[in-house]
């Protein structure tokens, strides 16, 4: 019952209120933009942070596919279906009492059960940490603006570093204002394909300011992010200097025969919301 | 750049006076359209009791609750949050959408492509851009949903909203064959292969 209310709340509050990280990233990009329509485009979408803070509204109409991402700490004894089985309803009841458009619908009768639910819907991810005595649940709406625009390669070894770097210059650019930029890209690369593309979602739902653990990623972080504001896009894609907040790089192992790259996009409304489980009891974050 | 204070319907003359860059306030009444709803218009032959001549049609699929029909909800439904969508997937139905229901004005956010721009330009028509992602904003310009058809649809209903001071929005694509999309997708094309040699890739 803890766990469904969390889920309800959780789905609501990261539909309205953006974490601080992306806040201060909007600064960021205003301080540094110079050109006069990214300025007021940007100053339009600083504008409704405020607005929907103010009006207890949603930031964007787009309640996205529910993600909820779930990391157990050790000691913590927890029944696996029971809690899945409380994100659903909670996420449910979220959209029901809210209400919330539920943007869910099968993939080939396109029917909407006006639940933010489905088959295999909310994506639930299960992750374990030695932290003890503490269960964390991160939920994120997924605008589907942003997720239209993820890709795969599966490039060679013999394509290299160079491989990763024009197949991410060229994601953006075919993403151009589709996305809704300004935004994070997630870079995910190596492992296999599945582990690619997922490790590509975390990175673009990673906090602002955070690098990747590997060195020689965070390295690749900070080139790529300062190549993809060269590009000219813009918030929105109508021009301008702000085209991504960060590109942000989550890596795994892989085979000797293969260099996978994944590339997902979260948009300027980067929405998230956390809530922090511990024997004193429950608190949200971000 | 000059800043317009447009009423709902327009002319043709009034759309043929827009220019890529100019800002455009609309008033009065706005029609909300997305993917289901073209599918269902455009390619199923459905049939909507509205009249959209002249109209501007948004891209949007409304958070709303429903309500009892009333005065102040003529359609049943209260607003809770409307914004808008990315336009590109519903590139291929700016034409049906001008030629069998003579909308004038499209908004939406990330622009459209070749085949709408020709559009635009023969029958004469305006892609207004509309700062995506900012729909609690874009809510406070919406007075009411005063009406809704193909309901079966929801939330992806063909949508009448009264609106007042709804804008300021961005001539994105006029109808001389302006398109700023264009212009920045060419621009950052160019810019392509100066940027991988910078990040030192070989033979891009």
């Amino acid at each position: 019952m803890i766990v469904e209310e969390a889920a309800k709340e959780l789905y609501i509050r990261a539909l309205k209120v953006l974490p601080p990280d992306i806040k201060a990233g909007f600064n960021q990009l205003v301080a540094g933009e110079s050109g006069s329509t990214a300025k007021n485009i940007l100053a339009t979408m600083v504008t409704n942070i405020q607005v929907a803070e103010d009006t207890n509204n949603l930031l964007c109409q787009d309640t996205g596919l529910p993600i909820y991402n779930i990391l157990i700490g050790s000691g913590v004894d927890v029944d696996g279906h029971a809690l899945t089985q409380a994100i659903r309803k909670g996420c449910e009841r979220a959209t029901r009492e809210h209400p919330l458009r539920s943007s869910v619908v099968h993939p080939l009768t396109r029917k909407n059960e006006h639940s933010s639910c489905g088959i295999e819907v909310p994506v639930i991810h299960i992750d374990f940490t030695d932290t003890p005595e503490m269960l964390s649940i991160i939920m994120v709406p997924k605008g589907s603006g942003s997720e239209n625009n993820s890709f795969l390669k599966m490039a060679i070894p013999a394509e290299g570093v160079d491989a990763i770097k024009t197949f991410v210059i060229d994601c953006v650019l075919g993403a151009g204002g589709k996305p809704c930029p300004p935004t994070i890209v997630g870079v995910g690369l190596g492992g296999t394909s599945d582990l690619c593309v997922a490790l590509a979602k975390r990175a673009a739902t990673r906090a602002l300011g955070t690098c990747c653990s590997d060195p020689d990623g965070a390295e690749l972080e900070k080139q790529l992010s300062a190549a993809v504001n060269q590009l000219g896009i813009g918030p929105q894609g109508l021009g301008g200097d702000s085209t991504a907040f960060a590109v942000h790089i989550e890596l795994a192992a892989t085979h000797i025969t293969m260099n996978p790259i994944a590339v997902n996009m979260q948009c300027h409304s980067a929405r998230r919301a956390r809530a922090i489980f511990t024997p004193e009891g429950v608190s949200y974050g971000f | 750049m000059a800043h317009f204070e447009l009423t709902t319907p327009v002319s043709e003359a009034q759309v043929r006076q827009l220019r890529v860059n100019d800002t455009v306030t609309l008033q009065s009444t706005l029609f909300g359209i997305r993917d289901a709803t073209q599918i269902h218009l455009f390619d199923r032959g459905r049939k909507t009791r509205f009249d959209l001549n002249g109209h501007a049609v948004i891209h949007t699929a409304p958070n709303v609750r429903k309500v009892d029909k009333s005065i102040t909800y003529p359609a049943g439904y209260e607003p809770i949050c409307i914004g808008t969508t990315t336009s590109d997937r519903m590139e291929r139905f700016t034409r049906p959408l001008m030629t069998q229901c003579g909308v004038r004005l499209i908004i939406g956010k990330g622009g459209l492509r070749e085949a709408s721009k020709d559009a635009f330009r023969e029958l004469g028509g305006a892609y207004l851009a509309i700062v995506g992602g900012t729909a609690a904003l874009e809510t406070t310009w919406i007075e009411q949903i005063e009406d809704v058809d193909l309901d079966d649809l929801n939330p992806e209903s063909l949508w009448k909203f009264r609106i007042r001071n709804f804008g300021p929005l961005l001539v994105a694509m006029d109808s001389h064959g302006g398109s700023l999309f264009s212009v920045v997708r060419e621009d950052a094309q160019a810019k392509r292969t100066q940027v991988l040699a910078d990040l030192g890739v070989k033979s891009a």
